[in-house]
């Protein structure tokens, strides 16, 4: 019993140090966002130097030219972008990896292996062309262009992560909803998904993520200050010489919100995951 | 028609005019495209605003483009047509922009409220070599001394006087901060002795006795403590605005920061005893209007850009947005020559020497950099550095390689083409692959779509941009070979382990690629065993703060990290210094700073992979333990027989493409070390990112990297056993 306890005090502190790892550079970012000077003194500990909020009343009360409130629209942008790229790439990639993990079909290997190649190639110089593409469908300068780019790139991660959930769950399940006479569509939508809904969740998570905060395309596809996502907003604050630090981490912090509250909600997600999915089904 | 029919007729007329009215308007809209900041904006607002009213009918839609991405988002959308009516930018990227046939002539313009020197800077011959005006001039920019007057207590006239206050100087206060690695920084001292970074035709002249000479004293000015050591642009800004510099040598931009201080003022650089007093003179860079080819409304644009470049326009971006204008008459305006602080700069810009305008000019900053934190780290005298400069110098501005005939490649791929058909098409004769085609049937309804979404908009633009690495030369490509391949496998006629070299960045990029998964895997998998256990209390919350690094935008967290590792004022040397270690100059060698970057990828990463662990830990079927738990199996049994088996089918993909990321990861290394020490933990990625975008922008030579790190990743996957294992199943 003693040793029980040892072992959970271990457990407990190797978490709570993993934890200041993972939140100490942040905790920087946040001391800059709310410091209204900079004292050029190095700390160990990342503490404010005083209090103020004047670096989000900034970020969050910019007005363009027009008046229009700019974090609003492009936190609303960001929003639309990032929410549909996460749905897009989940209905691209859901049915192609129950495929992959259900069925044996000819081109198989080669469609797999041409997926993974995908993510080897650096796209130093496919940027070009995207834009050539997109601008022969006329989708340049529009959501939906940087939706169906963002989604498209996740789809070859979401198929494989997706692709193991499924060969983690028993064939028996689905075959016994068909047994009772379910076509194979309806056992996948009624049977398969669900047990299969923690994954999801996180392949979403992913997509969305890489979609909130990508920058270099949507900078080089959106010319339309109504279309900015946030991280075209927050790059302004750290161009070469005209830089405000201070804004730069306020918009930081309000850009990550979003991020760790979906988290958060995914997290129960993947809680109840635990508990109606598995073997049970 | 009827009566009846009347009232919806009108009204959907009604409806079809106000529909069109916005599209009317927009027939007069001026798109302008500019990368300055709020405030600066606010000035070019202010005289768009002016220019509006006296053209009724005219509206200016002004577009902030983020600066990282506005030369090559002119590069992309102008050719296409998609570009701008007038774009403001600065004249040392016109001769690069007018090449590229991205800007046209500006016309005829009355130039005589404008310095000659900024006149011509805007001056370049076009394609039939006719000398022509490109812009409008705004303002000119270049750096100042910022100085705090009660620290100096007196003129600073040169550099010698400007150390000998050192000793009067409180404590932790320094006489002087500069960026002293930055060639654009320091150009100006090269200039004060008689040399310069680049002729007025593009080549590369700082490696003469005068250059070294200046180099020499640039190297001093921290040996002997006027600098402090590894100053930064931020570390400039925080000094001199906490009042622990007595002056500073920045530009413009440090006058947001210093908006509620009073007590300093600007001067022009000081002069250098040593170099027979002459002015350090610094770079000056002209901003312009400039239209672009394909402008919509060429026509208003040069009506605005002529009025944004007039006195009522100047005096306007002057007063709102701090504009360093250009117009000689403008600062006859009360309210500019009452401004001591953009007198200052006024003054200064009229001595500054306006930046070559040449391709080379944005090549020349990498190797010179390079050349200076060489010299300042001690790792390189003066003419060692200045000679290795020049010779990357001339290796990044080498000639592209001559055009082959194509005429060989076209028959290899069409016959291979060919080859490939035939094949496919006796294969499809044959029966048995027919009926398994057939039984395919079925899953092809599943997948299809998902092959070509992917086949459409990520296969093609990859295999276009491959394609490029069979081509080369500026701005117009031409058909070279495999000359590109050939140039990167034998280091461009180098030695194969010289610096830079392919053969000497892999090894690099494999040990950069193994210990960052290693160290993911072991973080995150361990992390996500410790917090799957029942007892540990808070998991849904513990869970989320470590998930923490994923969720801030990684080019913010690394500028975090890159803080952190400051010498000075990084958290890490700090919480050293509570141990009583000496501070440590993390990019001064190879080790640390790659064990900076690891550290900061790792961070990165580590979350990525408990979050794909615990959604794994979650399907493993809970009776499998309770019959281990029957058996009498112990904890550790469990961990190797159970949850580590049934861990791996779901932790292989995201392994694999961990370090097919990790591999190609350029961001870290970018923002981190920015390759520092010397280039030396550069990663192929990020060496192909600095061939497109810094080094001339050689296209198809980044392109042939990336195919070559195709190559390798394809190489190195296939050493895998598991793959086999799998594909087999």
């Amino acid at each position: 019993m003693k040793a029980r306890v040892l072992v959970d005090v271990v457990v407990h502190v190797v978490i709570a140090l993993a934890i200041v790892f993972a939140l100490y550079p942040v905790l920087w970012v946040v001391a800059l966002a709310f410091s209204p000077g900079v004292t050029p003194e190095a700390r160990a500990l990342p503490v404010p130097d005083g209090f103020s909020l004047e670096h989000f009343t900034a970020v969050l009360g910019r007005t363009d030219d027009a008046g229009h409130w700019v974090f609003g629209s492009q936190l609303a942008s960001s929003g639309i972008i990032s929410v549909f790229t996460a749905l897009v790439a989940i209905v691209i990639a859901t049915p192609a990896a129950y495929g992959l993990s259900r069925f044996d079909f000819v081109g198989k290997r080669a469609s797999l292996a041409a997926m993974l190649a995908t993510q080897m190639f650096p796209g130093v110089a496919a940027s070009v062309p995207l834009y050539l593409l997109l601008d022969a469908l006329d989708l340049l300068d529009t959501r939906t262009g940087l939706i169906l780019v963002y989604a498209t790139t996740a789809v070859p991660f979401a198929i494989f992560q997706l692709r193991g959930a499924f060969d983690a769950i028993p064939k028996e399940l689905e075959e016994a909803a068909m047994v009772d006479g379910a076509t194979r569509l309806v056992a996948f939508v009624r049977v398969v998904l669900p047990a299969a809904r923690p994954a999801i969740a996180v392949t979403a998570l992913f997509a969305f993520i890489q979609a909130w905060n990508e920058f270099a395309l949507a900078a080089t596809f959106l010319t339309r200050e109504d279309l900015y996502t946030l991280p075209i907003l927050l790059q302004s604050y750290a161009s070469e010489h005209d830089a405000n630090l201070g804004h730069f981490a306020a918009g930081a912090i309000l850009v990550s919100v979003p991020v760790m509250a979906l988290f958060y909600f995914l997290e129960r997600e993947l809680v109840t995951g635990l508990t109606e999915g598995g073997v049970k089904g | 028609m009827t009566r009846r029919a009347l009232a919806p007729a009108l009204a959907l007329a009604l409806a079809l005019a106000l529909a069109l009215a916005p599209s009317l308007a927009h027939a007069q809209t001026v798109v302008v495209w500019h990368a300055y900041g709020e405030h600066e904006a606010a000035g070019l607002t202010a005289a768009a605003h002016a220019w509006e009213a006296e053209h009724p009918g005219a509206h200016v839609d002004l577009v902030a483009s983020p600066f990282g991405a506005y030369a090559s988002r002119l590069r992309t959308a102008v050719p296409t047509g998609h570009g701008p009516d007038l774009f403001i930018d600065a004249h040392n990227r016109l001769a690069t922009y007018v090449s590229e046939r991205i800007v046209v002539p500006f016309g005829d313009a009355d130039t005589s409220d404008f310095d000659d020197e900024v006149v011509r800077a805007l001056e370049l011959e076009d394609e039939q070599h006719a000398r022509q005006l490109w812009g409008a001039p705004l303002s000119v920019k270049c750096l100042v001394l910022f100085v705090w007057d009660d620290l100096a207590g007196g003129p600073l006239v040169d550099l010698e006087s400007i150390a000998a206050r050192r000793t009067q100087l409180p404590e932790d206060t320094v006489p002087l901060v500069w960026e002293l690695g930055s060639s654009y920084a320091t150009a100006g001292m090269f200039h004060a002795y008689g040399s310069a970074l680049l002729d007025a035709d593009g080549a590369f002249v700082a490696d003469d006795d005068a250059g070294r000479a200046a180099l020499t004293e640039i190297a001093r000015l921290e040996t002997d403590g006027v600098v402090p050591p590894e100053t930064t642009n931020d570390l400039v800004r925080d000094l001199f605005r906490a009042h622990r510099a007595m002056a500073a040598v920045s530009g413009p931009w440090l006058v947001l920061d210093l908006a509620d201080q009073t007590g300093w003022h600007v001067q022009p650089l000081p002069r250098v005893q040593a170099a027979h007093d002459a002015p350090i003179v610094p770079y000056a860079t002209i901003e312009a209007a400039m239209i672009p080819a394909r402008a919509h409304e060429p026509e208003l644009a040069r009506s605005l850009a002529t009025f944004l470049a007039s006195r009522a326009g100047s005096v306007l971006r002057a007063r709102e947005g701090g504009h360093v204008v250009a117009s000689r008459s403008a600062w006859t305006d009360p309210a500019l020559a009452g401004d001591r602080t953009l007198l200052g700069f006024h003054e200064a810009a009229s001595t500054a020497l306006p930046m070559p305008s040449h391709p080379h000019m944005d090549v020349v900053f990498g190797p010179m950099d390079r050349a200076l934190h060489n010299v300042l780290r001690g790792d390189a005298t003066p003419a060692g550095a200045l000679e290795q400069a020049a010779h990357r110098f001339a290796d990044e501005t080498r000639p592209a390689p001559a055009p082959r005939d194509p005429t060989i490649a076209i028959v290899f791929v069409s016959s291979t083409l060919v080859l490939v058909l035939l094949l496919a098409l006796s294969r499809l004769r044959n029966p048995e692959l027919r009926a398994a085609m057939v039984r395919s049937m079925p899953a092809y309804a599943w997948v299809s779509h998902a092959f070509l979404a992917v086949l459409a908009l990520v296969v093609v633009p990859l295999v276009v941009g491959a394609g490029t690495s069979f081509f080369a030369g500026h701005p117009d490509l031409h058909y070279v070979g495999l000359a590109n391949y050939e140039d990167i496998l034998t280091n461009r006629g180098g030695g194969l382990f010289d610096h830079g070299s392919f053969w000497l960045v892999l090894p690099v990029t494999v040990l950069w690629t193994v210990v960052n998964v290693s160290l993911h895997i072991a973080l995150g998998v361990g992390l996500a065993l410790l917090l799957h256990r029942p007892t540990v209390k808070l998991r849904t919350f513990a869970r989320v703060l470590l998930v923490v690094p994923w969720a801030v935008p990684s080019y913010v967290t690394a500028l975090a990290w890159r803080g952190m590792f400051h010498r000075q004022l990084g958290a890490i040397n700090a919480i050293l210094a509570l141990f009583g270690v000496e501070p440590v100059s993390w990019f001064a060698q190879f080790s640390t700073a790659f064990a900076a970057n690891v550290t900061t990828n790792v961070w990165l990463g580590f979350p990525f992979m408990m979050v794909v662990t615990l959604g794994a830990l979650t399907s493993i079927p809970k009776d499998l333990y309770e019959a281990a738990d029957l058996d009498g199996a112990t904890a550790m049994q469990k961990l190797t027989r159970i949850t580590l088996p049934m861990l791996a089918p779901a932790l292989l993909p995201a392994v694999a493409m961990g370090a097919v990321w990790t591999f190609n990861m350029f961001n870290v290394v970018f923002l981190v070390s920015a390759g520092e020490p010397d280039g030396t933990t550069e990663i192929l990625v990020s060496e192909a990112y600095r061939w497109a975008f810094t080094r001339g922008h050689q296209i198809g030579y980044a392109a042939a990297y990336s195919v070559l790190i195709f190559v390798i990743l394809v190489g190195l996957t296939r050493l895998l056993p598991r793959e086999r294992a799998r594909s087999a199943t």
